[in-house]
């Protein structure tokens, strides 16, 4: 599947798994219950782990289960729906998440702007959309006034 | 006032270019209407009855006269060649065609203006009272903060897809002229324990379906805190405002389900964690957005009170009215403040033609340093007009239909736009509004009423501010006829209530007669001419009202 990642389109190898299908090898997404369930087994396999985040994922109770996840999958069950760019800053400001962040679910071309301010390096774009113009959306903007997970400092910090 | 430099131009056009973008590409069909929705709401259109609805940000409400004229000009060019003032402080076109909105903002965006976040599920303009900076009674300039609080809200990308869309207001007065108490958050300039000044921070209060008035989460904050606590505030919200149900979705359910206290004990669990991070303000900062802000170029000027005392009492007797209920009085000797009412029996409460805004920008030139100000009444300000060029200013708005003297009286009233445009709407409120100004035209009467608020919705979304009116009148459908309850006893002011229904809804063609029955009865109750209504009705309650209105039973 393509995303972008890093502000490119990239062939992603990553593969989402649902709680009741059997781990295939290589690179796995698992949902936040199945990892609470399984937690040592899937640390202790080969290949990667990713995590899927729900939108209303408690981080001071769950993030310090999450040592050893290389990826961290922010669900945006609708793209109205704004938790997940919370979770995002907190993730990256607050708990200095290094891995990949990623945005999936209802993900479009105009969130992404915001979405990349807020930590997230990944996006998988809902399907259907046109993948190439969504990356526009990163050079829409030059002028940023508060800091994030970009760049701490407001524009009144950077103001020449 | 505030000048946009090379990165507030930047970001405006940049907005213009990308909401262009986003209307060819639904005007194609790549997006659908449900995505592109929030899209155009996050600048400020609306799908209207008839069609779009463009919501122009006044950052707290104050305009120059170029961009009063490029008002004008947009009214003529693309709208039916008028705009319409709101409470929070904004311009409405009623009229525009969608392809047209990208060459609007972009008119917009040459004279340091936009539409940007001025509906939608995000943080609105925020908005101040209309006599900043010349009150008598302020403490300190909200301006500069409400600027600071702007530039933090644009575009910030963590608060985009709120629960709901979040109100903001900041007053730095002993009166309150912001409704404060009725805004998502309230931020109060006060005196801290050592004479210097701070913050109040309030928090959930609001109107439309359930009204509630704002709590006090923290007494005094410190000024450099400003925008770390309203992201702390802002977070909470975002993280556990509810998202389930559009109608519990804003801070105050929130508020009200956790309780103020333990609200405020997650807002300051928060902000323990970033109070010290590089959005602290710095004096910098502060000192150069005061600096927009600094008092007019006024000439020096002999003392002036005793001067408008006998303006107020001239032998022109229009004059002296307009002088006693429109003008108040200024901190520079010489100056005083004049209110425009936008509110005359022949349109819409808060409508301006185009000829009367180019008008008016020529005004606000010759009478008071190129600005002027809207206010939460749907009302303008000359802010710092010369005492003695008051009688001229006086016959040059008369001649446009704007020298109403009835700044807060009885039919300086609060309406929104209802049935006419809103398809949220249930009953019309426009009709009503004129109706009240044309039946109530005796000035004398007026006077002798004093100071009285009516408020109207057309629906329980409470535009119109119904609840805080100490007359409210909202409009209900029943079986497909408009009727209109009357409640008595909501102010919006620090000592703000929520007025109550007073019983049985009244037809169409009995509202005003009901108002009017109120009004006389107040005459007739109240223990002398400085009682208010309001503090008639908050002395003796809602019976002797009812009484007259619906009889004993």
């Amino acid at each position: 599947m393509e995303i972008i990642r890093n502000g490119e389109i990239v062939q992603d190898r990553w593969q989402h798994v649902a709680d009741d299908t059997p781990l295939p090898e290589g690179d796995v997404i698992v949902s936040l219950t199945r990892f609470g369930a399984e937690r040592d087994a899937l640390l202790a396999r080969p290949g990667k782990l990713g995590v899927r985040l729900p939108p209303d994922v408690d981080l001071v109770e769950t993030f310090p289960l999450l040592d050893g996840v290389a990826l961290l999958a922010i669900e945006f069950p609708k793209y109205t729906d704004g938790r997940g760019y919370s979770t995002a800053r907190l993730l990256r400001e607050r708990y200095d998440f290094k891995g990949e962040l990623r945005a999936v679910g209802d993900v479009l071309r105009d969130q992404l702007f915001y979405m990349r301010r807020c930590g997230i390096d990944a996006f998988e774009l809902k399907a259907g959309k046109d993948i190439k113009g969504a990356l526009e959306a990163f050079r829409e903007f030059s002028v940023t006034y508060q800091g994030a997970a970009d760049d701490p400092r407001p524009l009144f910090r950077r103001r020449g | 006032m505030y000048q946009y430099d090379q990165y507030d131009q930047r970001a405006v056009a940049e907005r213009a270019a990308q909401f262009l973008g986003q209307v060819e590409r639904r005007l194609s069909g790549e997006i659908l209407e449900d995505e592109f929705k929030p899209l155009r709401l996050q600048n400020g259109l609306y799908m209207q009855l008839h069609g779009y609805m463009l919501r122009v940000a006044i950052p707290y409400g104050l305009l120059s006269s170029k961009q009063i004229r490029k008002f004008a000009h947009i009214a003529r060019k693309f709208d039916k060649g008028y705009g319409h003032l709101t409470t929070r402080q904004n311009l409405q076109y009623n009229w525009l065609k969608l392809q047209d909105v990208p060459e609007v903002l972009r008119e917009l965006a040459s004279v340091e203006m936009h539409a940007v976040q001025t509906s939608g599920n995000c943080i609105r303009n925020t908005t101040s009272d209309q006599f900043a900076g010349v009150a008598r009674d302020e403490i300190e300039d909200p301006r500069p903060y409400a600027e600071l609080i702007r530039q933090w809200s644009t575009f910030h990308p963590e608060f985009a897809f709120l629960p709901r869309k979040f109100k903001i207001a900041i007053a730095g007065t002993d009166s309150d002229r912001a409704a404060i108490y009725l805004h998502d958050i309230g931020v109060r300039i006060v005196r801290g324990p050592s004479g210097e000044t701070g913050f109040q921070m309030l928090v959930g209060g609001g109107m439309g379906r359930t009204p509630l008035i704002a709590k006090s989460i923290r007494e005094f904050l410190p000024k450099q805190h400003l925008l770390s606590y309203l992201e702390s505030i802002l977070r909470v919200y975002n993280m556990h405002g509810r998202r389930d149900n559009k109608f519990k979705a804003r801070i105050k359910i929130l508020v009200d389900a956790l309780g103020a206290e333990e609200f405020g004990r997650q807002v300051e669990a928060e902000w323990a964690l970033i109070k010290d991070s590089a959005l602290q303000l710095t004096d910098a900062e502060v000192q150069r957005v005061a600096k927009y802000f600094a008092p007019q170029p006024y000439a020096k000027l002999p003392e002036s009170d005793a001067k408008l005392d006998a303006l107020a009492l001239s032998s022109n007797r229009d004059f002296g009215r307009w002088v006693r209920n429109n003008v108040t009085r200024h901190r520079q000797p010489g100056y005083c403040a004049v209110t425009i009412s936008v509110k005359n029996p022949k349109v819409p409460p808060g409508d301006l033609s185009d000829t009367q805004l180019d008008a008016l920008a020529d005004l606000a030139d010759r009478y008071s340093f190129g600005e002027a100000r809207v206010t939460h009444r749907q009302n303008l300000v000359f802010a710092d007009v010369r005492v003695d060029a008051l009688e001229a200013l006086f016959k040059d708005l008369a001649a446009l239909d704007l020298g109403v003297a009835n700044s807060e009286k009885l039919t300086d009233v609060i309406c929104c736009p209802g049935l006419d445009y809103c398809d949220l709407a249930n009953a019309r409120s426009i009709p009503i509004a004129l109706e009240i100004m044309q039946r109530f035209t005796d000035v004398d009467y007026l006077e002798d009423l004093g100071d009285v608020s009516i408020k109207m919705s057309g629906c329980i979304n409470a535009c119109g501010h119904h609840h805080v009116g100490n007359i409210g009148i909202l409009g209900i459908d029943k079986q497909g006829e408009e009727f209109y309850q009357l409640m008595l006893g909501g102010s919006a002011d620090y000592d703000a209530s929520i007025g109550a229904v007073l019983g049985k809804a009244f037809p169409k063609d009995k509202i005003v007669e009901a108002v009017a029955t109120v009004l006389d009865t107040y005459l007739k109750i109240r223990d002398s001419a400085d009682e208010t209504f309001l503090m008639t009705y908050r002395r003796l309650g809602a019976e002797p009202f009812k009484k007259v209105l619906y009889g004993d039973n």
